[in-house]
């Protein structure tokens, strides 16, 4: 994409003349925690990110522990039910939500665009800061027993009944989410301010399009959480009453805010990875994007889309026949940019030069279970059939095959493209391989048996159940644990790498974008020279790409 | 199929049927495109492997056509089982007009029931087949939802509100009843089961135990008791509005405001009687907030149901609806009292 370099791995001066990296600028415990560069801000991301995941994995695994027998015997019900809402909470607002654009996003809107940081570096420290206390506030909860509402605070239950830690938690989601609109507000300065010469919007790779929608949601749509969570705690510790039927108040009010976010929020979640998933199909396919400006365009319908669409998640609650109806149609809508994405990053392996490094097999499972989630998120669109399985496991499972299935892939994904650029040397392929096949197989038999087990009716944040759920439930819990190995593989050797892994080089698969043509790992300021673009984005090759069935007027729209 | 592992819940309603068609034709519309993706990668990444690594493939733009080819054939199909599924929803919640009542309190944690004949339940529910069944749902604390994954029904019960759920059982059988939303620490124990016995049955097993009374009578005996009576008189000459024949028709509020008078509305009047003031008349009810309980008040509701209109007064139909009524001003005057909170009811929210 870069005059110089287009992406072959080849620019012999940046091999010859090493300088410092950005790991090497400094090593005491100061340099890191003051640092204001976005590549050791996005590893103070991912250690906290990773330490969150695992908390949230360990309540997963209790969970699915519990669920193995019908009875509740391994823990009482006010401990599963803390379980699962701390899991809920946690892997959502500490892991999920900061997990691409604060890690992957952080390490690499600027150097894709050709800068040399965010446009506020001080800012990106602070919302680390924030997210950090954000953490503190979680980690006390669980310490002081947590919290047992649910993950969606739904009143009257969390404002009158629940003598666990609400307003606790309450707090420490309110500050987490200003860390989210201070990374969000820092990209879309960056991308409209801080782009390289010549680096025009059409030429952004898909992953900064990804990220522009996904700040936008950050930005607008994290306040109203903020809001929706003071007046929930207000109401506890004041009674108030906003959410209090006896008082005047409607219970009803704290779904809307709550949704409003909170479905927005899963594009939060989903959009950088699919930004990911763009920039590894393309690389693993030595192909440029097939219809770069539908991909694009599509991140930013999805944005617009997903502020509408709350109100599928209230069908049952009580809202009006006709709103239902309203909300039912324009989910159905939101799914059409999604299936847009699929078919373009399918068309890009057409006529490719197809490698399976681990990356692309993870591209693979993210096409794979984001099908599956996104094709289920037709039966709770549809008013009818949602009725009969809303708040069943086939929600669960609808929700886990796109938040774990898309998001968490796309992640791990973008984790094993990027972590030669981020730390300099390469992981073991093999073990690399081995685990996402795990990964693969441990999640589609922990998911897809919930799929079944809620159209049969089996209620979800159930501590018992009946005992003709259980084959299915045995057949999750199996899953789970080869899911729960798939994660720690990466995990092991990813450390591993640091000390044994084999040097990366800049480039070691052969990618365009600006981010492979500086040493692996970058210096400090990134580039030693502002770069000048010249190219689109993906310029494998210099031919003239061609249009399938088109002509020269179509060749125009579609740049 | 599978006597200890069935994958599929029973069908026992009229709608169960309808719902699980819609349901395959959904599961058909998913395999097909899952099917469609998984074989275009599949047969991409074989084919196209690369097979020396200086390879370096045709590019190509993408293809308008085919952009819009893949946008409007899933927009269609999207919006097929829209259609399909909103024209479902509308007979799922719209309540046929002989539907029969039963009324439901939820609490945590369990389920009570209330036969009109004055049967009581708890965490059982005895229905029979063949006749429409509505549901009067309230909760006295958090947010419930009853649920009976055979009848594929579902509706949250929420406090301070009715909310009104039907369905027509077609298969004697025992059901589960479940709680889907989440209420507290004995959530997974709020079940029980939906008892659907034949209709002969099931008046047996109304006759075996009504002790108490219909919950008509019931109520008439509360409403002497909390002395609604002294002012309620039923000539309609004492300080407040006869309830004679009031129920389902429209009441003149003092506001020039017109409601209905459905169970909301009663519900209303008893808890916050200032709310809603029936013109022509003061404001002197007291309020009987944290007085009578939500059963009780339910039983209420159903003695001002059972009130005939007086001969010669031209009355509504029984039922909520609104048109039904007398035509406004007509005789049978403001009947009235107090409030009503018709915001409550759950379409206009």
């Amino acid at each position: 994409m870069s005059t110089q370099v287009a992406g072959r791995p080849e620019r012999p001066e940046l091999v010859a003349e090493p300088r410092p990296n950005y790991l090497a600028n400094g090593y005491g415990i100061k340099s890191w925690l003051l640092t204001v560069d976005h590549k050791r801000i996005a590893i103070l991301y991912l250690v906290s990110i990773t330490v969150m995941f695992f908390l949230g994995g360990v309540f997963a695994l209790l969970i699915r522990l519990e669920l193995l027998t019908p009875a509740g015997d391994l823990m009482a019900a006010d401990m599963y039910n803390r379980m699962f809402t701390m899991h809920g909470v946690v892997m959502i607002f500490f892991f999920l939500i900061p997990s691409v654009p604060a890690v992957l996003g952080n390490f690499l809107v600027p150097m894709m665009i050709g800068a040399r940081d965010l446009a506020f570096p001080r800012i990106n420290l602070l919302s680390w800061y924030v997210y950090i206390v954000g953490a503190g506030f979680t980690i006390a909860v669980v310490i002081f027993g947590g919290v047992d509402t649910g993950w969606t605070f739904y009143a009257p239950l969390s404002t009158i009944y629940s003598n666990s830690n609400v307003a606790l938690m309450g707090i420490g989601v309110f500050i987490t989410g200003f860390s989210s609109i201070l990374t969000g507000l820092n990209f879309i300065v960056t991308i409209h301010k801080m782009r390289a010469p010549g680096m025009t919007w059409f030429r952004l790779p898909l992953f900064i399009w990804a990220h522009y929608a996904t700040s936008l949601i950050m930005v607008l749509g994290t306040p109203v959480l903020a809001i929706a969570v003071v007046l929930l705690a207000a109401d506890r510790i004041f009674q108030i009453g906003v959410f209090d039927a006896r008082q005047g108040g409607d219970p009803l009010l704290f779904q809307h805010l709550f949704w409003f976010y909170s479905h927005p929020a899963v594009y939060i979640m989903i959009l950088p990875s699919m930004g990911v998933i763009s920039e590894l199909v393309t690389c693993f396919s030595r192909k440029r994007i097939f219809g770069y400006t539908f991909v694009a365009f599509s991140s930013l319908a999805i944005a617009v889309y997903g502020f509408l669409v709350w109100g599928h998640h209230m069908f049952t609650s009580g809202q009006s026949i006709y709103a239902g109806l309203l909300f039912s149609v324009l989910s159905f809508l939101v799914a059409i940019p999604s299936a847009i994405k699929v078919f373009n990053w399918s068309a890009t392996m057409y006529k490719g030069s197809i490698s399976y490094e681990t990356p692309m097999l993870y591209a693979f499972g993210f096409i794979g279970l984001f099908t599956i989630g996104g094709l289920t998120g037709l039966f709770l669109a549809a008013t009818s059939v949602d009725v009969h399985v809303h708040d069943t496991y086939f929600v669960v499972a609808h929700f886990h095959y796109i938040m774990v299935g898309g998001a968490i892939m796309g992640f791990l994904g973008g984790m094993h493209f990027w972590w030669p650029k981020i730390v300099g040397r390469m992981y073991p392929e093999g073990w690399g391989k081995f685990a996402v096949l795990m990964i693969f197989a441990g999640f589609n038999l922990t998911f897809f048996p919930q799929f079944v087990l809620g159209y049969m009716g089996m209620p979800r944040r159930y501590h018992a159940y009946p005992d003709e759920f259980q084959v299915l439930n045995v057949m999750s819990t199996a899953g789970a644990s080869i899911l729960g190995v798939g994660y720690l593989i990466p995990m092991v050797y990813f450390l591993w790498s640091l000390r044994f892994g084999a040097v990366a080089g800049p480039n070691p698969w052969g990618a365009t974008g600006l981010e492979w043509t500086t040493p692996s790992p970058p210096p400090t300021e990134n580039f030693d020279v502002t770069p000048i673009v010249t190219e689109e984005a993906y310029s494998y090759s210099k031919e003239e790409p061609e249009v399938v069935g088109g002509t020269q007027s179509t060749r125009a729209s579609l740049r | 199929m599978f006597e200890n592992f069935p994958l599929f819940p029973p069908q026992a309603s009229t709608i169960a049927g309808e719902v699980d068609l819609l349901f395959f034709f959904l599961i058909a519309v998913s395999a097909f495109f899952t099917a469609l993706i998984y074989l275009m990668v599949t047969i991409f990444a074989v084919r196209y492997r690369r097979r020396s690594s200086e390879e370096i493939p045709r590019q190509n733009l993408g293809s308008l056509q085919l952009e819009i080819f893949w946008s409007v054939v899933p927009l269609v199909i999207a919006m097929v089982i829209f259609g399909w599924s909103a024209s479902l929803y509308f007979k799922m919640v719209r309540v046929p007009d002989n539907a029969m009542d039963i009324y439901v309190v939820g609490r945590q944690w369990m389920w009570k029931f209330q036969h009109p004949e004055g049967n009581r339940e708890i965490n059982e529910l005895h229905v029979p087949t063949g006749r429409p069944i509505r549901l009067t749902m309230t909760s006295e604390d958090v947010i419930h939802s009853l649920y009976v994954p055979a009848f594929r029904v579902k509706l949250d019960v929420l406090p301070d509100r009715y909310q009104s759920l039907w369905f027509q059982p077609t298969k004697p059988g025992t059901y589960h009843l479940f709680c889907a939303e989440y209420c507290g620490t004995q959530h997974s124990g709020m079940v029980g089961s939906v008892i659907v016995m034949e209709p002969r049955d099931y008046e047996a097993w109304l006759a075996g135990d009504a002790s108490g009374g219909s919950m008509a009578a019931r109520g008439e005996k509360l409403f002497n008791q909390l002395g609604c009576v002294t002012c309620h008189v039923p000539d309609g000459r004492g300080r407040c509005p006869t309830l004679v024949g009031l129920f389902g028709r429209p009441v003149q509020l003092i506001t020039g405001e017109q409601v209905t008078a459905n169970e909301a509305y009663i519900r209303e009047s008893i808890l916050r009687p200032n709310a809603k003031i029936v013109s022509a008349f003061q404001p002197i009810m007291p309020t009987y907030q944290g007085q009578v309980s939500e059963e009780s008040i339910l039983q209420l509701i159903a003695y001002v149901k059972s009130l005939a209109p007086a001969p010669g007064q031209t009355v509504g139909t029984e039922g909520n609806m609104p048109g039904g009524a007398v035509s406004p001003g007509s005789t049978g005057p403001a009947p009235g009292t107090a409030p009503a909170a018709p915001s409550q009811n759950r379409s206009n929210q």
